[in-house]
């Protein structure tokens, strides 16, 4: 059997162009899914597959490429995927730097660093529609999508509230895009949710197994399912005594933390966000260096 | 006196029909069933003027196509035929001018479903159908207020519990599910969640039906106290003569698909004019 | 101090790639590697499954995938799947005439004698489900002899031809309403994605595709009870196809090649719907690449439930499109089932805030 050499960017040309067109037509409707036909990538359904072929169909020759899956560039689906995309994409480079990269293909996190207008994230989605919780026929959601009906998700978060004092819904926070449509804005924290709003860089969504991709434009509004007398919470980091927890390795105050057992059943934590982590570091030796 | 709704020739056909439908059914035929083309002719030819805060009834058996009356009005379905306008009356505190008209059957889903929300109040024979029994009673209540955009947590909760109380639910059940409460205690929480938005037009079909004597008339008691409270017009379907004469000063009666009656309550109790009427207001006696 | 270790990604994939060869090359280092023909040909129904499943004909990758993924059906599969998006689509296939397909094998279960009669073919179907321990070592020289002994004594004027379908003797006698000629195109699954509610074609698209066992378990809940279809198969068939496609420069359609496919129709109850005509039976259509019997039945079952469900409500899992046609495919069902493997820290730990404020609540409620 001859051996197949691949394509730039693994697609044949037309099927990029065919998601481009998707990510066109996203952009111009801020929150809507759009449907688009999905390829069967080398890696499983549920593995990025979505965010990868839109990562592939944007990427040009110039592109210098940063993976994360849980904030790190070092998890092993984020080398993966790294690994695939240059193995495919001869040429383009590949970063772990937030600041220098200008395409950031991600996992359940949003960057620490601020991103800026140069850049554009995409970010890969198990569920792309936030009223699958209320309503599992994906015909009817269609039209309550449409009419921007989201009561019956509304009244989740007024349940919540009456039964736990709290919106128990952790990550995946639903959240409404320009006034209309109310996006999933996959397994992100909600510490990452206000990051989508007025964002400088463009935000693709890409859900492979699902078949859709979704965008929140640059400088768009994107606000967090609430109600007016009830603030929306991100994750609490403060340690009993109500003092805010620092990352054990870096010394920063102001990070999404992962929390770590062990094996004494102590607890500590790290910046979730490894290159946030590595710059504050590296700043802090610097500092202390200046200092000596 | 203001109307509110104008509905004229309506009509529904369930199946393919055929030119000889019309002609082949209705009380003179003694069926509503095409026996050319086996379609159901559920009404035909329905008209009527509901005026504001006054209270209509829709009277007939089971089949008659009372149901499928205020079923079409609610845009549950569809009708075959036929027309209807709603005139809105916008309420004093909102600018008191004369509110807007809408021709029910040429809205999108979408218009439909904005007055379902905000000017209509539907409550069903089947607690099942009016109320979601997953979510607690004052959840149920809240759905309907978020579908009108009211987003204050707070505002919300006094709204569900201040008509809870109206409804007479004990505040203490606010936030039990509906699945565990009395028929009548169902019914009553249905009444609170179709009043939410304060709509100027109410339909009632067979509310009362399948409760116990005394519930019933706690039930018809509470809808005429709302009624004289709010002014809401109301249509109410019923198969029971005890509830068309104490709620409704005007009342059509339907069988086989077609109105055979109409007119005032008292006169078509007390003088009859269609054998079918006679037969039911005897019988009831 | 070190970044935590649970990170540390490259070497481990490495690692695990290193692992799983070995175990491809087994434990004793003194095993023969398999060879594609032996699984192209010994192993023919695994690749028939591999090829329906993966939506690509192509028996000789397929067999490469099985021995790649040593016999995961659904990583094969998914294999074929991934390697079909780094080709364009240069031609659109016309609709294919099945009458004109070459079987190996055609039953009805309908008619005790049907045009140009029954053909078992290569079937098990009645054969006893008993271990042949011979087999175990089976010498080269018996196993050759097998397929000599076997074209011997076939006459070459018996090799089978084509044969009348019999849904063609249903329809003259008017018990099956006339074929609607669709003059729309097939809906493309791999160029489009299913947004319901969907054309029969693209229903059946993703059937053909579907994975086997998942395919077969829905369609056996509307078997006993969980629907009303009450099947009887018509006609099964297997066999090579050939394929159609118009010629690149005159567009005059000419044979390409052929293709093995299984092919079921199924008959069910007859519905009244008065006012276009008399009742007539009802039909449910399978089809699919390679020899799948059970796939290409349960497929038929399944389009008819579907059929059902999508012109009167789906009364039951099995009539509802969306349930059915999102649920499944192998590709995107193993996937996702596969990616909870993957770490989820920064959810779990979103969970575990909301967990800790609630539990906090409620203690403060006491």
């Amino acid at each position: 059997m001859t051996s197949h050499a691949y394509n730039f960017g693994f697609l044949d040309e037309y099927a990029k162009k065919e998601v481009r067109r998707a990510i066109l037509k996203a952009i111009a409707i801020p929150g809507y899914q759009v449907p688009y036909a999905s390829r069967e990538m080398p890696m499983g359904r549920g593995f990025g597959t979505g965010g990868l072929q839109l990562t592939l169909a944007l990427i040009g020759p110039d592109e210098i490429v940063k993976v994360i899956d849980q904030g790190s560039d070092d998890s092993v689906n984020a080398v993966n995927l790294r690994q695939f995309i240059e193995m495919t994409c001869p040429g383009v480079s590949t970063t772990t730097c937030t600041a220098e990269c200008t395409l950031l293909q991600t996992r359940h996190r949003i960057p620490e660093l601020p991103l800026t207008a140069e850049q554009i994230i995409v970010l890969q989605v198990p569920y792309p529609d936030p009223l699958v919780v209320v309503e599992s026929s994906e015909n009817k959601r269609k039209t309550m999508h449409g009419e921007a009906d989201y009561s019956r998700l509304l009244v989740k978060l007024y349940e919540d509230i009456v039964k736990y004092d709290e919106i128990t819904i952790s990550h995946r926070y639903p959240t409404r895009i320009n006034g209309h449509y109310v996006i999933d804005p996959s397994p992100i924290p909600r510490w990452d949710v206000a990051k989508l709003n007025n964002s400088a860089a463009l935000l693709l969504f890409g859900a492979g197994r699902e078949k859709k991709i979704y965008a929140v434009p640059p400088h768009t509004r994107a606000e967090p399912l609430v109600f007016s007398d009830v603030p929306f919470r991100v994750e609490d980091f403060r340690d009993e005594a109500g003092q805010r927890r620092v990352c054990a390795r870096c010394g920063c105050a102001n990070s999404f933390l992962d929390e770590f057992v062990g094996d004494a059943g102590n607890k500590t934590y790290q910046c979730s966000d490894s290159d946030w982590c590595d710059e504050q570091l590296q700043r802090a030796e610097q500092v202390q260096g200046v200092a000596a | 006196m203001n109307k509110i709704l104008e509905v004229r020739n309506l009509g529904k056909i369930y199946g393919p029909g055929c030119p000889q439908c019309i002609d082949s059914t209705g009380p003179e035929a003694d069926t509503n069933l095409c026996p050319h083309c086996d379609s159901l002719v559920a009404m035909h030819g329905v008209s009527f003027d509901l005026f504001e805060g006054e209270i209509l009834g829709i009277m007939g058996e089971s089949g008659s196509g009372k149901s499928t009356v205020v079923n079409t009005l609610y845009s549950e379905q569809a009708p075959s035929a036929g027309e209807a306008i709603f005139y809105d009356p916008v309420s004093a505190a909102e600018g008191g001018k004369s509110g807007k008209q809408h021709e029910l059957f040429a809205l999108n889903a979408a218009q439909q479903r904005w007055l379902r929300n905000h000017r209509f109040g539907m409550v069903y024979q089947n607690p099942q159908r009016g109320l979601n029994f997953n979510i607690t009673a004052g959840g149920n209540i809240a759905e309907r207020l978020l579908m009108s955009d009211l987003m204050d947590y707070g505002a919300i909760r006094e709204r569900a519990k201040s008509l809870l109380a109206r409804t007479e639910v004990l505040l203490s059940r606010v936030d039990d599910l509906p699945k565990n409460f009395s028929g009548g205690m169902q019914q009553r929480v249905q009444i609170a969640k179709a009043l939410a938005t304060r709509p100027p037009l109410l339909f009632l079909d067979e509310v009362t039906t399948g409760l116990d004597l005394s519930v019933q008339a706690r039930i018809l008691d509470l809808i005429l106290e709302i009624q004289q409270e709010l002014k809401t017009s109301m249509i109410v379907v019923t198969h029971d003569l005890g509830v068309i004469r104490l709620l409704t000063g005007r009342a059509i009666v339907m069988k086989y698909g077609r109105v055979i009656e109409a007119g005032l309550t008292d006169q078509i109790l007390e003088d009859p004019q269609h054998a079918y009427t006679q037969r039911l207001v005897a019988s009831a006696l | 101090m070190a970044y935590v270790a649970i990170k540390g990604g490259r070497a481990a994939i490495d690692g695990a790639a290193e692992a799983v060869e070995f175990m491809r090359a087994g434990s004793t280092g003194k095993e023969a590697p398999l060879q594609l023909d032996a699984i192209e040909q010994q192993l023919r129904l695994l690749v028939s499954r591999v090829i329906s499943e993966g939506g690509l004909y192509h028996p000789r990758l397929a067999s490469l995938a099985i021995k790649q993924f040593q016999g995961d059906t659904l990583e094969a599969a998914f294999a074929l799947r991934a390697y079909r998006s780094t080709k364009p689509r240069l031609l659109e296939t016309p609709p294919q005439d099945t009458s004109r397909m070459r079987c190996i094998r055609r039953i009805s279960s309908a008619f005790k004698d049907i045009p140009g009669g029954q053909m078992l073919g290569p079937t098990y179907d009645y054969a006893l489900r008993l271990m042949r321990l011979e087999l175990a070592d089976e010498t080269p020289e018996h196993f050759r002899a097998i397929s000599r002994r076997f074209l011997a004594a076939t006459p070459e004027a018996q090799l089978p031809a084509t044969f009348p379908k019999v849904l063609d003797a249903l329809r003259a006698e008017g018990l099956l309403p006339p074929v609607a000629e669709s003059r729309e195109a097939a809906f493309d699954i791999t160029r489009e994605a299913l947004t319901f509610p969907v054309p029969r074609s693209a229903a059946l698209a993703t059937l053909a595709r579907a994975e086997t066992g998942s395919l077969l378990g829905i369609a056996y809940s509307n078997m006993r009870g969980y629907g009303d279809i009450h099947p009887t198969v018509a006609e099964l068939r297997v066999g090579y196809l050939p394929v159609m496609l118009p010629h690149p420069v005159t567009g005059e359609t000419m044979e390409a090649g052929e293709v093995l496919i299984t092919e079921c129709e199924v008959v069910a109850m007859y519905e009244g719907n008065a006012a276009d005509g008399p009742p007539t039976f009802t039909l449910g259509y399978g089809a699919c690449l390679g020899h799948n019997e059970t796939k290409a039945i349960s497929m038929a079952i399944l389009d008819r439930a579907l059929q059902k469900g999508m012109k009167d409500g789906a009364a039951n899992p099995s009539e509802d499109p969306e349930f059915v046609l999102l649920h499944v495919d192998g590709v995107d069902s193993m996937g996702f089932c596969s990616h909870y493997k993957m770490p989820h820290y920064v959810t779990f730990q979103s969970d575990m805030d909301r967990l800790r404020t609630t539990q906090k609540k409620s203690k403060e409620r006491v």
